[in-house]
C-alpha cells in the first residue's frame, strides 16, 4: 500500500510538472534580452531584468486596454446575471405554451455555432450603431441568455412556489418578490452564471475583433493580437506581453478557485 | 398563481431582445445571405439560388479545411477524453498532492484560447528546437512548418487546454457512484479492470455524455487557437473550418459564399452533436 502511493505521488508530480512547463518556459524567457533569448530558451535568465515588461506594458497601453476588459466584463456579468435570473424566474413560473416556446428557443440556439451568424451580426449591428462598448455588452447578454437561462431555470425548479405565494399574499408585487425573495436564494447559481460567464467574456477574441475594433476600445485578447503582429522576431517582448495578459486570471483563479471549479461542475451536469 | 401578461413580458424582455437581435435575426438574415452575392461592399444584394453552395462544393480548399478538421476532431476528442479521464482517476485517489494537481490541471483552461496559441508557437517553435538540440532528437525541428506537426500541434494545445476541465466533470462523475457498489464488487473479488469495465464506466455516462459532447463542438468550431498558433499556415495546410469562413468574408470578401460555409457549418455541428448526445443517453444507466 505504501509503495503504491509513493508511485501514485511520484506519477502525479511527472504529470504535474508537465503541465506547468509552458508556464515555465514562457515566464523565464520573458526575462530575457533578445540575444540570450537567442542563444538559448532553456536556461534560466542571467538576471532579473524588467525592460521587457516595462515596454510592453507601455505598447500594450496596459492600464487602459484592462480597463476596457474590466469594464465589458463586469457590465456583462452583472446585466446576464439580472435578466437571465428575472427572465429565467418568469418562464419557469409561467405555464403556458408561449414560456415553453420562449425556453426552448434559448436551450435550441445553443447548437448555433457563432460563425453562422456573425456576419449579418456585424451588418445589423453596425446599422443600429451598436459596434461600440455598450453595443458588445448588449451582444454578450443576447449570446449569454441560453446557457444562463437554462441554469437557472434547472436551478428554480427546486425552489417551492409556495414561497412566491407567500409573498404575494404579504403583499409583493413581482418585482419586490423577485427582489426581495427570489434573487437571494439563487446566490449559489448567480456565481456559477457568473463565473462561466466571466471566463468567456474575458477571454472572447472574435466577437470584439470584429465589433469593437477601434484602438480606444481595445480588450486584453484583441490588443495582445495586434501587439503580437508587429513583434514576431521579438520574442522577448511578446512573452512579456503574453505573461502580462495571464497575469490577471490567475490571480483571480487563486481567489476564486473554489466558485469556478464548482460552475464548471454545476454547468456541465445542468447541460 | 395568475401575474399579468404585463409581468411577464416584462421580466423575459431584456434577455429576449438581445437575444432576438443577437442570434435570431442574424440567424435567419444568415440563412437568406448564402443564397445571395453579398461581397460586403455594394449596397444591393442579390439573390443567387445555390450558387454560393455550388461554389463551396468545387472549392478544394474548403474540402482541405473540412478534413483537416474532421480528423483533428476525432483526433483531439478522444485523446483528451482519454488525457481527462486519467487526469480525473488520478486525482480522485488518496494521496497528499491530489488538490494542487487539481489546481494545475485546470489552470490551462482560464487563459483565452488567441493568448494559448502563441505561447505554443513559442513552445514549438523555439523550445522545441532547443530540446532537439540538447537531445538529438531531430523530430523535434521545424515544429509548425508543415501539416503534420502543426496538426499535431494543435492536438497538443487542445489537450493541454481542455483536459483539466474534462477532469473535473470526470471527478463530479466519479463521485456520483455509490461506494457501496465499488465496496460489493471488491468483496466479490473483481479486479480492478473488471470494476472498471463493469461498474465505473456504465455508471459515468452522464460525464462522458457532457465531456463527448464539449470536445466535440469545441473542435469543430475552433478558431482562436487555430489562428493564434498556425493562422492555417504553411499554405493554408493547417486551415480550419471557422478560419476559412473567416477568410472566405474578409479576405476574398466573398461574404455570401462564406454564410453559406456557415450554414453548412451549423448543420454538421447541430447534426453530429444532436446524434451523439441521443446515442449517449441511450445507453445512460438509470440510478
Amino acid at each position: 500500500m505504501r509503495l503504491k502511493k509513493v508511485i501514485i505521488t511520484f506519477i502525479g508530480i511527472i504529470i504535474g510538472l508537465l503541465f506547468l512547463s509552458p508556464f515555465y518556459i514562457i515566464l523565464t524567457n520573458s526575462f530575457k534580452t533578445k540575444k540570450q533569448l537567442f542563444m538559448s530558451t532553456l536556461s534560466l535568465p542571467k538576471e532579473f531584468n524588467f525592460d521587457n515588461y516595462i515596454q510592453a506594458w507601455e505598447d500594450l497601453e496596459f492600464l487602459h486596454v484592462f480597463r476596457n476588459s474590466l469594464t465589458i466584463t463586469v457590465i456583462g456579468i452583472v446585466v446576464i446575471v439580472v435578466f437571465a435570473s428575472m427572465a429565467a424566474w418568469m418562464i419557469q413560473r409561467t405555464n403556458n405554451k408561449m414560456a415553453n416556446i420562449i425556453l426552448y428557443a434559448f436551450i435550441a440556439a445553443m447548437l448555433i455555432p457563432f460563425q453562422a451568424v456573425m456576419l449579418p451580426l456585424v451588418r445589423f449591428m453596425g446599422n443600429l450603431n451598436l459596434l461600440n462598448i455598450p453595443g458588445i455588452i448588449f451582444m454578450y447578454l443576447g449570446f449569454g441568455s441560453s446557457l444562463s437561462i437554462f441554469l437557472y431555470h434547472g436551478f428554480i425548479k427546486s425552489i417551492p412556489r409556495s414561497l412566491d405565494e407567500a409573498a404575494t399574499i404579504d403583499g409583493c408585487n413581482s418585482i419586490q418578490t423577485y427582489i426581495h425573495v427570489i434573487f437571494p436564494i439563487l446566490k449559489p447559481i448567480s456565481i456559477t452564471v457568473a463565473m462561466l460567464n466571466m471566463v468567456w467574456i474575458w477571454n472572447d477574441y472574435l466577437l470584439p475583433s470584429l465589433t469593437i475594433n477601434t484602438e480606444k476600445t481595445h480588450t486584453i485578447p484583441l490588443r495582445i493580437f495586434y501587439f503580437f503582429g508587429e513583434y514576431t522576431k521579438q520574442w522577448h517582448l511578446a512573452l512579456a506581453g503574453l505573461t502580462l495578459g495571464i497575469i490577471p486570471v490567475i490571480i483571480l483563479y487563486f481567489f476564486a478557485q473554489k466558485h469556478i471549479v464548482e460552475s464548471v461542475t454545476a454547468g456541465s451536469i445542468k447541460s | 398563481m395568475k401575474r399579468s401578461k404585463l409581468a411577464f413580458y416584462g421580466f423575459i424582455a431584456p434577455c429576449f431582445i438581445a437575444f432576438t437581435f443577437t442570434v435570431i435575426i442574424p440567424f435567419i438574415m444568415g440563412i437568406y445571405y448564402s443564397f445571395t452575392d453579398w461581397n460586403g461592399i455594394k449596397s444591393n444584394i442579390s439573390f443567387i439560388g445555390l450558387e454560393n453552395y455550388k461554389a463551396i462544393f468545387t472549392d478544394a480548399l474548403f474540402k482541405d479545411s473540412f478534413l483537416f478538421t474532421a480528423v483533428f476532431t476525432i483526433a483531439s476528442v478522444i485523446i483528451i477524453n482519454l488525457v481527462g479521464f486519467g487526469l480525473a482517476i488520478l486525482v480522485t485517489r488518496k494521496f497528499r498532492l491530489q488538490n494542487v494537481l487539481r489546481t494545475v490541471f485546470f489552470m490551462p483552461n482560464l487563459i483565452g484560447g488567441l493568448i494559448l496559441g502563441f505561447i505554443w508557437q513559442f513552445i514549438f517553435v523555439k523550445a522545441f528546437a532547443s530540446i532537439g538540440e540538447a537531445t538529438g532528437a531531430t523530430w523535434l525541428y521545424g515544429w509548425l512548418t508543415n501539416r503534420e506537426t502543426g496538426f499535431w500541434g494543435l492536438v497538443i494545445l487542445m489537450t493541454w487546454q481542455m483536459a483539466g476541465y474534462l477532469m473535473i466533470i470526470y471527478i463530479a462523475a466519479l463521485q456520483n457512484i455509490p461506494k457501496s457498489l465499488i465496496e460489493a464488487s471488491q468483496i466479490d473479488g473483481a479486479s480492478g479492470l473488471a470494476r472498471l469495465r463493469h461498474i465505473i464506466l456504465p455508471l459515468i455516462r452522464p460525464g462522458f455524455t457532457v465531456c463527448l459532447f464539449l470536445t466535440l463542438s469545441n473542435s469543430f468550431k475552433l478558431y482562436d487557437q487555430n489562428l493564434s498558433l498556425t493562422a492555417g499556415g504553411p499554405q493554408n495546410k493547417t486551415q480550419m473550418l471557422a478560419l476559412n469562413i473567416y477568410n472566405t468574408a474578409f479576405k476574398f470578401n466573398n461574404m455570401g459564399e462564406a454564410q453559406a460555409k456557415a450554414i453548412i457549418l451549423f448543420v454538421v455541428v447541430a447534426c453530429f452533436s444532436l446524434i451523439q448526445v441521443y446515442l449517449s443517453k441511450k445507453g445512460e444507466v438509470e440510478m
